[in-house]
Order: structure tokens, then C-alpha cells, then sequence
């Protein structure tokens, strides 16, 4: 099998005239984790998007594990186990944290079309739901409504329920955004933690949460690749400090 | 609303204070029609089960159909045809209406399903339009006049219901087994996929569930449950007829379920039972049964957004 677990050629995706992604070319190791950093408007959100089939790319081609799923459905994608989050936070708000991670398992497991049979057959699940809540720190909210909790513990069910389908490889669109200090360092540990065994790929400004976790970081501005390679080399390329400056990025 | 963690009862998974209401709805309906007029209030029970069909998808999928006087109607012809024409006994005309009602939402759903908020609500108006100018314009619907003078015949070979009372426990013993499964299919698992796709449909998707194949399913049934009410509505009033496919009828669908509470469980009977009651007494306004009625729908969106059992319920802070 290739080191690369995900490959894109010349990635591009326009929108009505306007690039927003730019002939990127982008190599994902496997089990490390790598970031996707850049000012705000560089299409590293667009990115996520066309990697998970959200957007369609006007050119280029995505392989993953070897496979082209340029083509293939999002939920399809999810199914081969390539599980992104979302930019704004991607928790089903009115159910509880326990059934918001049943979710995930009850797709994995099966007996989702089972109209006939009572909800309490998804109790089975309970258990593997509650190790996974665990996991993640949020014992004692189990039960909470996901609306109810504060910003940074529903981050940490997202990635609960994402963990629920083992995937290989998750995609985390700015776990950390609009987080106090002490959320960002419990999610930063969540995500080390979570990366063991698999690939993680992820969108974040914080860029001390960037140089602690990440193996490999591809700098993006305008749509266009800047720079790429670990936080030392990136950091001090004149043209990543010009964009960053430029952009008035702290 | 629902969602709200309630103890639920385990042996049969329907919360305590449900149950109870459920018990006291079978028991007025026992008692019912030796009250009022059965034929009134089978009426009432027959666009209860439309209306509880049609919640199934606007209040457990988010789905707004414009369009769902497509499957009562045609569902109601087609049962007719069936009892008049071809002398089917009544379980299997109602039968055929139902599956008319599963077969053309399967039609509808699978080029609707696909479109998002106000474009799926006039993809559905739109079908429902042309269909209803098929059953003005096609033979067999008898157009102006309808299909007229259904017999009503007697169910399994045993019961006469040509009498109105045993019609009426039939109807009653049919709205109740539909409403159950529809209970059922918003409290099974397929029903905890759909409110997660309601609740958040691009992680839904982003979790590997091809979402459309669960809208359209639930689709087919809300329209199959639609076709058992016109199919009902036929063998009571021994009438099909152009209002049952016209767009008004999808209107008052919609205006039932707002009326009793959307996405309640409860809601769509009491609001059917409020619409048919009001039809039914203001009838001497004539024309003026419509303003008022429009002044309930505006007075509702402006007042109260829940609609009656959605109030209640969240005054009592416990799903009903
Ligand atoms: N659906 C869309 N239609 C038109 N333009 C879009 C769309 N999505 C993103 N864009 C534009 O593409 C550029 C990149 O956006 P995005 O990928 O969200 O950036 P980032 O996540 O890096 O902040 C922005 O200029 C944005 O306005
Ligand atoms: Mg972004």
C-alpha cells in the first residue's frame, strides 16, 4: 500500500468564474496528522468540501487509498471511511449526547431502515455509546441535550460521534475556533489521542495548536498551495509570513 | 415537540401520560357515536388519519408537500373504481386506494425528494396540479360528477357496512391501527434517522447515511397513509370527487396540522377535529367557512406558532 492514505491532482473548483481552489496537489500520510492552514478566504474549507464530495471539483481527481472517488456521493465517502466535521459545529442539537453517538453507530451496525421495531432496540447500543462518551470527557452530560452544553464540550461529542464509526481517516474543519483557552488545550489533547492509528487532516488557526500537533502542514492562500512541510520549515518561508501579514492574520 | 428525554414506559415504549391519552381516545371512541351524527364523526377521524399521515412528513422529515390532495384523491378513485366497477369486497378496495396512494408517492417522491425547502413544496403543487386536471379530463373519474354511489359491502365476508355503525368501528379500528404505526414508525429506528437528518442533514450525510433513500421512504409512506384516508373517505361518503384531488383539500391538510400542532403526536387529530367541526357548524356562512378559516390560519402563524397540542405540551413541558 502507498504511504499516502489521500491524493489529489490539481484540484480546482470554481465558482461562477471565481477560483476558489487552485490546481492543489495534495499528499495526506498515513496516520499522521496533517494541516491545512491559511488566511481566511483561502479555500481551505472548499477543500474539505471537495475532498468529502460536498462540491463537485471543476478539474482534478481525488484518490483515496489507492481508489479515484472523484465521483463517488458523500455519504459514500463516509462509508469508506473518510468522516469529516464541520466548520460550525455538526452535533444533532435536540437529541441527547448518548443518541447523538447511537447515531453514528446505529449506521454502522445496521437495522436503520427498521421502521417496525421500537426505538428501544437502539439500546443495544448503549453501552459501546457510553465508552465512547467516556473517551471523549463527557460522562456526566450523557444526558444532556447536545443544545444545552457549552461550545467546546459539543466540539467533543462531534468527535465522539465521528469515532463511532472507527474511521480511518477524520477530516476536523477548525476544531478549535471560538474556544477559550483552556478548551482549545482539552480538544488539542482529544485530537493527539484520537490520531493514534489513524489519519487526521485538519483546518485550524491556532497556530500553537498547529506546531504542537501536526506532522505536516500545507499552507494555503488565494487557492493556491504556498508552502508545505513541518511548522519549522513553513514558518520561516518569507512568502507564508507576506500572506499571513498581508492578510492581517495574527 | 419531541426529542425531550422522558422516562419512557419499557414495556411498551409510548411515555406514561401518552399511553393514558391513548386510552382515553379509544374510549371515546367507543362511546362517540351514540353522541354525535358516526357519519360526522367518521369524517372527522378519516382527515385525522390524512392529517397524522402528512405530519409523518412535514413535522418528522421537514418535508412541506403542497401536494398530498395527489394521493387522497387519487387513492379515494381508485378505491371507488374498485368497489363500483370491478365489485372488489371493501378491504380490498381499500387496499388498491392505499397502494395508488404508495405508487404515485414513490412517482412524486423520487423527482421531489431531491430538492430543498420552497422548490420540493412546488415540485409537489405541480404534480398534484396535473394530476388533478387528469381527473377532470379522464373518463373514468366521472369528472364534474365524481364516481357516485360506491356500494359499501360487506368487509371479510362478515361485516355488513352498509350499517353505519359498523362502519364506523371499522373506520375507527382502522385510524387507530394507522395511527399506531405511525407512532411506531417516528419511535423506531428508521424514525431516529429521520429526526437526525431533520435535525442536522449534512452531518447525516457526513456519517455515511444516504439521506435521500430515507426521505424518499418515509415519503411513500406518508403517501400510502394518505391513500388509506381517501381510500376510508370513499367508502364512507360512497364518493369520489373532483375536491378530493383539488388543491384546496392539500391546503386543509396543511392548515389541520398547523392548526393541532406540527410534529406533535396528537396534534394533527385535534387540528382535523377543529377544521371538520367548524366546516361543519359554520356551514350556514357558506362562503364565509373560508375567511374564517383564514383567519384561524393567520391568527395561528401569528399566535400561536405550535398550534394547539404543541402549546399544551410545551406549557406542560412533555411531548404530546
Ligand atoms: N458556495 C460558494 N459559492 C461562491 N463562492 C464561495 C462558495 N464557497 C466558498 N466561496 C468562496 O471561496 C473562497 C474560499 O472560501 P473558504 O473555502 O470558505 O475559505 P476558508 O475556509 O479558507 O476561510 C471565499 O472567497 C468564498 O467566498
Ligand atoms: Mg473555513
Amino acid at each position: 500500500m502507498s504511504d499516502f492514505i489521500l491524493e489529489t491532482e490539481a484540484l480546482t473548483k470554481e465558482f461562477r468564474g471565481f477560483v476558489a481552489v487552485n490546481g492543489v496537489s495534495l499528499k495526506v500520510k498515513r496516520n499522521s496528522i496533517h494541516a491545512l492552514i491559511g488566511p481566511n478566504g483561502a479555500g481551505k474549507t472548499t477543500c474539505f468540501n471537495l475532498l468529502t464530495k460536498f462540491l463537485d471539483p471543476t478539474r482534478g481527481a481525488i484518490r483515496y487509498n489507492g481508489r479515484d472517488i472523484t465521483r463517488l456521493k458523500p455519504a459514500d465517502i463516509a462509508r469508506q471511511g473518510l468522516v469529516r466535521s464541520f466548520q460550525i459545529s455538526a452535533v444533532f442539537p435536540h437529541l441527547s449526547v448518548l443518541e447523538n453517538v447511537r447515531v453514528a453507530l446505529q449506521r454502522q451496525r445496521g437495522s436503520s431502515f427498521d421502521f417496525w421495531r421500537s426505538e428501544r432496540v437502539l439500546d443495544q447500543y448503549n453501552e459501546r455509546a457510553r465508552e465512547l462518551i467516556d473517551w471523549v470527557g463527557l460522562s456526566e452530560f450523557a444526558d444532556t441535550i447536545a443544545v444545552e452544553m457549552p461550545y467546546g464540550r459539543k466540539r467533543a461529542l462531534e468527535i465522539a460521534t465521528t469515532l463511532a464509526l472507527d474511521p480511518e481517516m477524520m477530516l476536523l474543519d477548525e476544531p478549535t475556533a471560538g474556544m477559550g483557552h483552556e478548551d482549545v488545550g482539552r480538544i488539542a489533547a482529544l485530537i493527539k489521542r484520537v490520531a493514534q492509528g489513524r489519519t487526521v487532516l485538519m483546518v485550524e488557526h491556532n497556530l500553537s495548536v498547529v506546531a504542537d500537533l501536526s506532522d505536516t502542514i500545507t499552507v494555503l492562500a488565494r487557492g493556491e498551495v504556498l508552502a508545505e512541510g513541518n511548522y519549522e520549515t513553513v514558518s520561516k518561508n518569507p512568502d507564508v509570513v507576506q500572506a499571513y501579514m498581508g492578510a492581517g492574520h495574527g | 415537540m419531541s426529542g425531550s428525554p422522558t422516562p419512557h414506559a419499557k414495556e411498551t415504549g409510548m411515555p406514561k401520560h401518552q399511553r393514558a391519552i391513548v386510552v382515553a381516545m379509544v374510549a371515546v371512541l367507543l362511546v362517540l357515536p351514540h353522541l354525535l351524527y358516526p357519519v360526522f364523526v367518521m369524517k372527522v377521524l378519516c382527515f385525522a388519519l390524512f392529517a397524522c399521515a402528512f405530519n409523518l412528513l412535514i413535522g418528522y422529515v421537514g418535508l412541506l408537500s403542497f401536494g398530498h390532495a395527489l394521493f387522497f384523491g387519487w387513492a379515494a378513485y381508485v378505491s371507488a373504481h374498485a368497489a363500483k366497477i370491478w365489485g372488489f369486497p371493501p378491504e380490498l378496495a381499500i387496499l388498491s386506494g392505499m397502494a395508488c396512494g404508495a405508487v404515485l408517492g414513490l412517482v412524486v417522491g423520487a423527482l421531489a425528494i431531491r430538492r430543498q425547502g420552497i422548490y420540493f413544496s412546488m415540485i409537489t403543487l405541480a404534480l398534484a396540479q396535473m394530476a388533478y386536471f387528469f381527473a377532470l379530463q379522464a373518463p373514468f373519474t366521472g369528472g364534474e360528477d365524481g364516481l357516485q354511489r360506491v356500494p359499501r359491502g360487506t368487509m371479510f365476508g362478515l361485516l355488513d357496512l352498509r350499517n353505519d355503525l359498523v362502519l364506523y368501528y371499522v373506520v375507527a379500528a382502522i385510524f387507530l391501527g394507522a395511527f399506531l404505526l405511525i407512532y411506531r414508525i417516528v419511535h423506531s429506528p428508521f424514525g431516529q434517522v429521520l429526526k437526525a437528518i431533520r435535525e442536522n442533514e449534512p452531518r447525516a450525510v457526513s456519517l455515511g447515511y444516504r439521506v435521500d433513500q430515507y426521505k424518499l421512504a418515509a415519503f411513500v409512506m406518508s403517501a400510502a397513509l394518505a391513500g388509506l384516508a381517501g381510500a376510508v373517505k370513499s367508502q364512507i361518503f360512497q364518493l369520489a370527487s373532483l375536491s378530493d384531488v383539488h388543491w384546496t383539500m392539500s391546503g386543509e391538510v396543511v392548515l389541520m396540522t398547523l392548526v393541532g400542532g406540527l410534529g406533535t403526536v396528537f396534534g394533527p387529530i385535534v387540528g382535523a377535529a377543529v377544521i371538520i367541526s367548524m366546516q361543519n357548524y359554520l356551514a350556514e356562512l357558506g362562503s364565509w367557512v373560508t375567511v374564517v378559516q383564514g383567519v384561524i390560519f393567520v391568527v395561528c402563524v401569528l399566535a400561536f406558532r405550535r398550534g394547539i397540542v404543541g402549546e399544551i405540551a410545551a406549557k406542560l413541558k412533555k411531548p404530546l
